[in-house]
């Protein structure tokens, strides 16, 4: 398989028709359409979808407990927990809540990141040794993208207010410090551009990566990149005129959309569509976990199981079997081996079979939050299971 | 097929094939693979399909309706579980796991990336379950047509993760391929296909009480020569107390602990403590096992199997609950007992009737790990202990995967080690390989049966490396493990990747120091090996008790 595969291809085709698109369109003169319908329908596909999204994600329970614990526990009270051990293995909620805000701002799991490999080691009698070295390109990949991307959509926010609240104002100043070109180079640019094609590279260089990377991998950094070199080319090179876009774009924010007498640009329109595809695309797809990640119950939870018990909405009882059936299989051998019994072996044999199968029964009273002796298995595949064996 | 020499072994291709993960099939050959369930188990258990099949042949003798089962089964979970449905959802193929699990680091097979693993399930949940998938047909979705070969592909890779949550703790996101691997074998077990060494566990354990299939007289038997030789040794005879009624606890331990060496010698270190501390104390012959094999199959037969706990704890009459050392039980015990089986409302609160600790982390599941236990014990100073017989072991910690990432018991057990070792005698291995970041045994999740021997020694590669370091290193001589399941596989592990180098549990090392009033002289530890100094008594006194 060489770098460029099946899903690179049709990725990098697919946006670069959604570039054609609005050059066709806004050439025939759909400017309402590319400049209006298009933008409202993208973005309330965007949060109509997230909603969605979290809502499906909300309604399907979570029956178990299961924090991954990265940290020493709470256990004995003279037993350290360092802040790590807190953050990382949280008791409390509002230690859980600080684990989140770790993961969520500093992709504290990333950064853990290892990547092993194995070395030449004469000493030792198969000749290897495994060594981990700390890895931490794809963290510092994650944040910078994610960060740039932030940075650039704040700044964005020019285009829908005015007058221009002073902290967009205030980042725009402070992203655009080098003063290197004019007009100004925003860092943030040059660090999301950067970071995606670390992020690109990587999927296409690395064997491993591209053995599992798919249409949904490439496309969305294709996209970017494509809004992203747009963007570039709209403020450096193919110039446009800016105020005739902050009229549309004003426009859309106050819902009193008019497409402006000048000539935009062709440029803006590319942008603009690429960005309202990745607003409607976003929903639906992996772009997802920038919501998915709150509702993680590896990481949202505390580990405080055995302090406080947690439902499960659909806990439903089980076949199990009590001590008493136990005891009825081998209470002649228990007996000898002396064991206390439940029922003698004398009684028992008085009692009879039917009897004591009864009192195994009755011994369900032990087992009442778990189920009875004959609950149903895999019940809810029960009706096709004995669809199958009426037929065999 | 013979196992291949460590040299040869330790040549790891991490190059995937040329053609894609979807064109691929595993070879089902002896020792990398778990052997199929008879049907002698799934009708003790009246799990769904029992008959007779071979994964060697070409008919696994699917039930006629197998594809609609499982998919009905794939979408039932997608509405029970959000960590399904979301981990299908949010993964971003990053490859952090990728070199995180012991079964690709050891083996390189492509399908052991944690990643790729969870691609198994998620190309059927794509092409079913999500609207895309339905409609843009598989190849750009990612999506597949489920399939006899699909069903085999995913029989072969869900029995080679052993649900150590490693990937968990790197993943971004948190994704637990532990969780999507239980659920995967669910559908599964639900279509008759389940594995011979875990099913013939979990059926030994709903009939008899214990995986190893013991009778509750041969249960009772086995302490009582524990408890013998423990005289022999101490001059001590614990008493072991079994199925009575009215005592304050209940002690369920794994039955790895009185079934073979070395676990058994723990077992001894047990009895001996509770003697010592004269622990009104009760064994079930019901609840003989810790473990929970039942987990390894579905939620619903760990809850089968789990449900003994509490049934005996109230049958018996018993305050609270004190575990063994176990490495999957402590999972189980620690996110799942309570929500399954509790509210323990008819117990009490733990108490250590020695200290008067309150072990307020347990006060819901009312379940105390025998290492806090103990450590609670050495700190108010109740245990008096003799580090010298303990100075033939220079000491590794291996920390098990589930008390590290499902629990986070990381310093109890240490901190009982360096109680009763002499000094300089504890040795940790690299940082990257411990607590946290620990690397399974390979055998984990229902894998110790010898027909998966390869696979078992290529996952365990990364653990026994690193203890190959310390061995050279620091002239270690023993692991202590605080799992059964390690205590029954890292022999063989060892054996082949460490020769040498033996393992240990830890309440064994806390029985060797424990000094008790009027005991004998002790010459040898619990496994009759001479004490350092006294090998002149020591061989008199072996010649002795022949």
């Amino acid at each position: 398989m060489g770098i460029f595969t099946f899903h690179y291809y049709v990725s990098l085709f697919a946006v670069i028709v959604l570039v054609f698109i609005p050059l066709l369109g806004v050439t025939a003169g759909l400017q309402v359409i590319f400049g209006i319908i298009i933008p409202y329908v993208a973005v309330f596909i965007f949060f109509a979808g997230m909603v969605y999204r979290v809502i499906v994600w909300a309604r399907t329970p979570v029956p178990f407990r299961i924090p991954t614990t990265t940290g020493q526990q709470k256990s004995l009270p003279w037993i350290k927990r360092s802040l790590k051990d807190r953050l990382d293995n949280p008791f409390t909620t509002w230690e859980a809540v600080g684990r989140m805000i770790l993961e969520v701002l500093l992709f504290r799991s990333l950064f853990r990141n290892l990547r092993s490999s194995l070395i030449k080691e004469p000493e030792f009698p198969e000749g290897k040794r495994i060594i981990y070295w700390s890895s931490k390109w794809l963290w510092l990949g994650a944040i910078v993208f994610h960060y740039s991307f932030l940075i650039i959509l704040i700044r964005h926010l020019w285009l829908f207010t005015e007058p221009v609240p002073s902290f967009v104002r205030l980042i725009e100043h402070i992203d655009s410090l080098f003063q290197l070109y004019v007009p100004a180079v925003y860092i943030s640019g040059i660090a999301l551009l950067a970071a995606l094609t670390y992020l690109l590279l990587r999927r296409m260089i690395d064997p491993k990566l591209r053995y599992i990377s798919l249409f949904a991998d490439y496309f969305p950094l294709f996209l970017l990149l494509g809004i992203g070199i747009s963007g570039v080319l709209m403020r450096y090179f193919f110039k446009v005129d800016m105020v005739a876009v902050k009229e549309l774009t004003i426009g859309l924010a106050s819902f009193h959309p008019t497409i402006p007498k000048e000539h935009i640009g062709l440029m803006f329109y590319v942008h603009l569509f690429l960005v309202s595809s990745f607003f409607a695309y976003f929903p639906f797809t992996k772009l997802a976990h920038m919501a998915g990640i709150f509702m993680s119950m590896t990481r949202n939870m505390a580990n405080n199981n055995r302090a406080v018990r947690h439902i499960n909405p659909w806990n439903y009882p089980v076949r199990v079997k009590t001590y008493m059936d136990q005891e009825n299989d081998w209470r002649p051998h228990m007996a000898k081996f002396g064991l206390p019994l439940e029922i003698s072996v004398e009684e028992a044999k008085e009692m009879g079979p039917e009897k004591l199968e009864e009192k195994a029964k009755e011994h369900e009273k032990f087992y009442a939050n778990s189920g009875k002796r004959d609950s149903t298995v895999f019940p809810e595949t029960e009706f096709l299971r004995k669809q199958t064996e009426k037929e065999e | 097929m013979p196992i291949p020499k460590p040299e040869e072994m330790a040549k790891i291709d991490y190059r995937p094939p040329s053609e894609g993960w979807m064109d691929t099939k595993p070879e089902f050959r002896e020792g990398t693979h778990c052997h199929a369930s008879g049907e002698k188990w799934l009708k003790m258990l009246d799990y769904p399909f029992p008959r007779t099949w071979s994964t060697y042949e070409e008919d696994w003798k699917l039930p006629k309706n197998w594809k609609d089962i499982f998919l009905v089964g794939l979408k039932d979970r997608l509405n029970k579980y959000r960590s399904l449905r979301l981990f299908f959802d949010i993964c971003v193929r990053c490859g952090a796991c990728a070199d995180k699990c012991q079964f690709f680091i050891g083996g390189g097979d492509p399908k052991n990336m944690p990643v790729l693993r969870a691609e198994l399930l998620r190309s059927l949940y794509r092409r079913y379950n999500t609207t895309a998938g339905k409609i843009l047909g598989s190849k750009l979705t990612g999506g597949r047509e489920l399939n006899e070969d699909v069903i085999k592909e995913l029989y072969y890779y869900l029995y080679q993760c052993s649900e150590c949550r490693r990937c968990s703790a790197f993943c971004p996101y948190g994704i637990d391929m532990a969780d999507l691997t239980i659920l995967g074998r669910e559908l599964l077990s639900s279509i008759g296909l389940n594995i011979e060494w875990a099913m013939a566990s979990v059926g030994s354990c709903f009939k008899l009480g214990s995986h190893i299939g013991a009778t509750p007289h041969a249960f009772k038997d086995m302490l009582e020569f524990f408890a013998d030789e423990c005289e022999v040794i101490t001059g001590i005879r614990p008493k072991v107390p079994v199925n009575e009624k009215g005592h304050e606890i209940l002690f369920i331990m794994p039955s790895g602990d009185y079934f073979a060496d070395p676990g058994t010698y723990n077992c001894m270190g047990y009895l001996l403590l509770f003697e010592y501390l004269g622990l009104d104390y009760t064994i079930s012959t019901h609840a003989a096992e810790g473990g929970n094999f039942g987990y390894f199959i579905s939620h619903e037969m760990g809850k089968r199997l789990n449900s003994k706990f509490y049934g005996e704890a109230k049958r018996l009459g018993v305050k609270w609950i004190l575990g063994g050392e176990c490495g999957h039980m402590w999972r189980v015990i620690n996110q799942y007992m309570d929500t399954w089986n509790g509210p323990a409302d008819f117990l009490e609160e733990p108490v250590s009737p020695i200290t008067g600790t309150k072990f307020e982390n347990a006060k819901s599941t009312k379940m105390v790990h025998i290492c806090e236990f103990t450590a609670d014990l050495i700190k108010h100073g109740k245990l008096k202990l003799d580090t010298s017989r303990n100075d033939h072991f220079i000491l590794t910690f291996h920390d098990s995967c589930n008390p590290s990432r499902a629990m986070g018991l990381f310093e109890e057990p240490r901190y009982i080690i360096n109680n009763v070792l002499p000094p300089g005698h504890f040795y940790e291995m690299p940082e990257n390989t411990i607590r946290e970041k620990n690397f399974c045994c390979g055998s984990g999740s229902g894998f110790n049966g010898d027909d998966y021997l390869e696979i078992r020694l290529r996952g365990g590669y990364p653990r026994a490396n690193a203890v190959r370091h310390v061995v050279n290193k620091y002239g270690v001589n023993h692991v202590g493990m605080i799992c059964a399941i390690d205590r029954a596989v890292f022999p063989p592990l060892l054996d082949y990747w460490v020769p040498g180098c033996d393992l240990t549990g830890i309440h064994e090392l806390v029985g060797n120091a424990l000094v008790f009033p009027g005991e004998r002289e002790r010459v040898v530890d619990l496994r009759k090996r001479p004490l350092k100094g006294k090998e002149k008594e020591a061989e008199k006194f072996l010649e002795e008790i022949e």
